[in-house]
């Protein structure tokens, strides 16, 4: 299993179209990959799951990978988040 | 005549015929069915023809709106293809024996339930969202043709509400405006109507559309948030003169915008904004300042019981400065007096505020009130251009004062390896007339004036403006303030200072002419007066 924490600095949080896309990325990868915020924890893949995460600008989330192809996940959702997020 | 309040999205005024949308609803029957299977597979079909449907609406909303409003479609795609949403309506199916209609309809529900107890208002008004991809599916499920709307002449859409997908597949060059019963202004209904420049109001409530039949005249007042049905005589013709007003002060911001503040014989004078807030940016951009010549930081102190915090502070001026990105941000330090509603403060009562307790006063009296707007103002310097100015200054005494705190303040951030503006402008206002007449020994000591025209003229006339019994006796031309004005330009100019005005008379058109002859290299005005000031100063020889 590998993971990151990451503070959010987008200050929209993590929007309607983000998680989409945040969600797209994560569909690319066999593992299974799994969003934490506080208490609340979603599945990557899923859009509801994370938008219901209502993560804000300044919150730090968890993204673990778990499954043959976690490590490119992970750097690959790393990546993604520095970028838009 | 009935008049209607709401939540305006949109500065603009709209006269015309209303056309009443309502979407077709289908009664949701739902019933148990002996073949889940069948009905899983009606079910992932409509999904697909669904996805067309969004599809189509997207590549139109990037033909015909922008980049950004197609997003919300694409958006609707990825709801669509959830696996949560989509598990969630197959077992309903599949575990509750229904039919894929009631099992559509009820997942929509509980998943715009789920936005809608969220509490932030982007995320609430996403349950929208939901319903849409949703309505979508059941109206094909249903058989029901996809309820565009067909405009013939130019009007007025009003509905209980609209989704994305309504708003897109409207012809945009016949709506006029939009007014809806329910909606925020974060609903897409709203951002489309700002992206598509249409005036619109939201959230009218539900005596709208009873009210209304087609054809009826109504007028959609979006500076107030105001909606008048079947307009009375009087009403239609003010509502027309603020309409007429409204389109020659759009058609002169796009004329003039970007042009130079220059004269026909190439003076050039700055102009710029007075703001008394972050949210007062937006006119600010869009009237084309040159700069804000006034960043009035009483908000900050009013409205409260105890005193902003530093970081408080801070993030307000650093938001002005980004969002100027690069042009000066003359920020005035607080301007507060008895007459103003700060009991946390415990001035002492006055007779007499106006001559008073106040402003630098108090900054130089309470030093530690005056270092935390200090360090706040010097650590957001660090992001864009700010320059620093006192307010009621009468003479040099208080000025180097002043400067030697904001010397102690410099070295305890530098101490700190806090990052600011090193050579940030510090400046005085002249709003007192000792300071205009002794203004030739104060501009060596500073870096710029701004001349406060309002309180300079109530002080050298002994005048209160606001005393309507006084009018006769009141001249805000008046030769005395003119002159004094005139001492101050000179003061400034031997001295190699900048010196500009940020009271009314900066955007008095009637002495544009003096204020260039004179020298004045900067106007800052309220951001409305911006274009028409340029106007004049364009027009001048």
């Amino acid at each position: 299993m590998k993971e990151f924490a990451y503070t959010v600095k987008d200050p929209e949080g993590i929007h309607a179209r983000p998680a989409g896309l945040l969600v797209k990325e994560a569909g690319k990868f066999k593992s299974k990959i799994t969003i934490t915020a506080g208490s609340k924890h979603g599945d990557l893949k899923r859009i509801f799951g994370v938008m219901a995460l209502g993560v804000k600008t300044g919150t730090t989330v968890t993204i673990s990978a778990e499954g043959e192809d976690e490590e490119p996940a992970i750097a690959a959702i790393e990546a993604f988040m520095k970028a838009h997020l | 005549m009935l008049v209607l309040e709401g939540k305006s999205v949109f500065a603009g005024i709209a006269i015309g015929p209303v056309i009443l949308y309502k979407r077709m609803v289908h009664t949701v029957a739902g019933h148990v069915v002996t073949n889940p299977e069948s009905e899983v597979a009606r079910f992932r079909a409509a999904r697909l023809t669904a996805q067309n449907q969004i599809k189509a609406l997207y590549e139109k909303a990037l033909t015909e709106v922008d980049e950004k409003t197609a997003n919300i479609f694409d958006v609707h795609q990825m709801m669509l293809d959830d696996l949560d949403y989509i598990e969630a309506i197959e077992s309903t199916i599949r575990t509750q024996k229904m039919n894929a209609e009631y099992a559509v309809n009820a997942t929509a529900d509980s998943f715009a339930k789920m936005f809608a107890a969220m509490d932030d208002a982007y995320m609430q008004a996403r349950a929208a969202d939901v319903k849409d991809i949703s309505g979508k599916v059941l109206n094909i499920l249903t058989g029901g043709n996809e309820g565009l709307v067909t405009l013939e002449k130019p009007s007025i859409l009003a509905a209980n509400d609209l989704v994305p997908s309504e708003t897109v597949s409207l012809d945009k060059n016949k709506i006029m405006a939009f007014i809806t019963e329910a909606g925020s202004t974060n609903s897409h209904t709203a951002i489309l109507a700002r992206t598509m420049g249409i005036p619109a109001i939201v959230g009218l409530g539900n005596k709208l559309v009873a009210n209304l039949k087609n054809d009826l005249t109504v007028i959609v007042d979006g500076f107030e948030g105001k909606v008048y049905i079947d307009p009375d005589a009087t009403t239609l013709s003010v509502m027309s003169a603020k309409l007429e007003k409204d389109k020659k002060h759009k058609a002169l911001l796009a004329d003039l915008k970007g042009k130079p503040n220059e004269t026909k014989s190439g003076h050039q004078i700055k102009v710029y904004a007075n703001i008394g807030q972050p949210k007062d940016l937006a006119a600010v951009l869009d009237n084309d300042a040159g700069g804000i010549g006034l960043f009035r930081s009483e908000f900050l102190y009013l409205g409260r019981d105890n005193f902003p915090s530093e970081e408080e502070q801070f993030t307000a001026y650093k938001t002005v400065l980004e969002t100027m990105h690069g042009k000066e941000v003359v920020i005035r330090t607080l301007d507060i007096g008895a007459d103003k509603q700060v009991g946390y403060f415990n001035l002492p009562h006055e007779d007499n505020p106006a001559l008073g307790y106040r402003a630098i006063r108090i900054c130089l009296t309470q030093p530690e009130i005056f270092k935390t707007q200090l360090r706040a103002i010097l650590r957001a310097s660090a992001f864009g251009k700010a320059d620093i100015m006192f307010p009621m200054i009468t003479s040099a005494k208080e000025i180097e004062d002043a400067k030697a705190i904001v010397s102690e303040v410099k070295e305890e951030l530098k101490l700190k390896g806090i990052a600011f503006d090193e050579n940030i402008k510090i400046g005085i206002m002249i709003e007192t007339p000792a300071a205009a007449v002794i203004s030739d020994e104060l501009a060596k000591h500073v870096d710029f004036f701004s001349i406060g025209s309002n309180d300079l003229t109530q002080y050298t006339l002994a005048i209160d403006r606001q005393n309507t019994s006084l009018d006769r006796f009141f001249n805000a031309h008046h030769p005395a303030l003119l002159r004094l004005i005139a001492h101050t330009a000179e003061s400034a100019h031997a001295n190699g200072i900048w010196v500009g005005i940020c009271g009314e008379l900066g955007a008095d058109q009637a002495l544009t002419e003096e204020f260039i002859k004179m020298g004045i290299d900067e106007l800052s005005v309220s951001p409305a007066s911006i274009l028409p000031l340029r106007e004049r100063i364009r027009n001048i020889d």
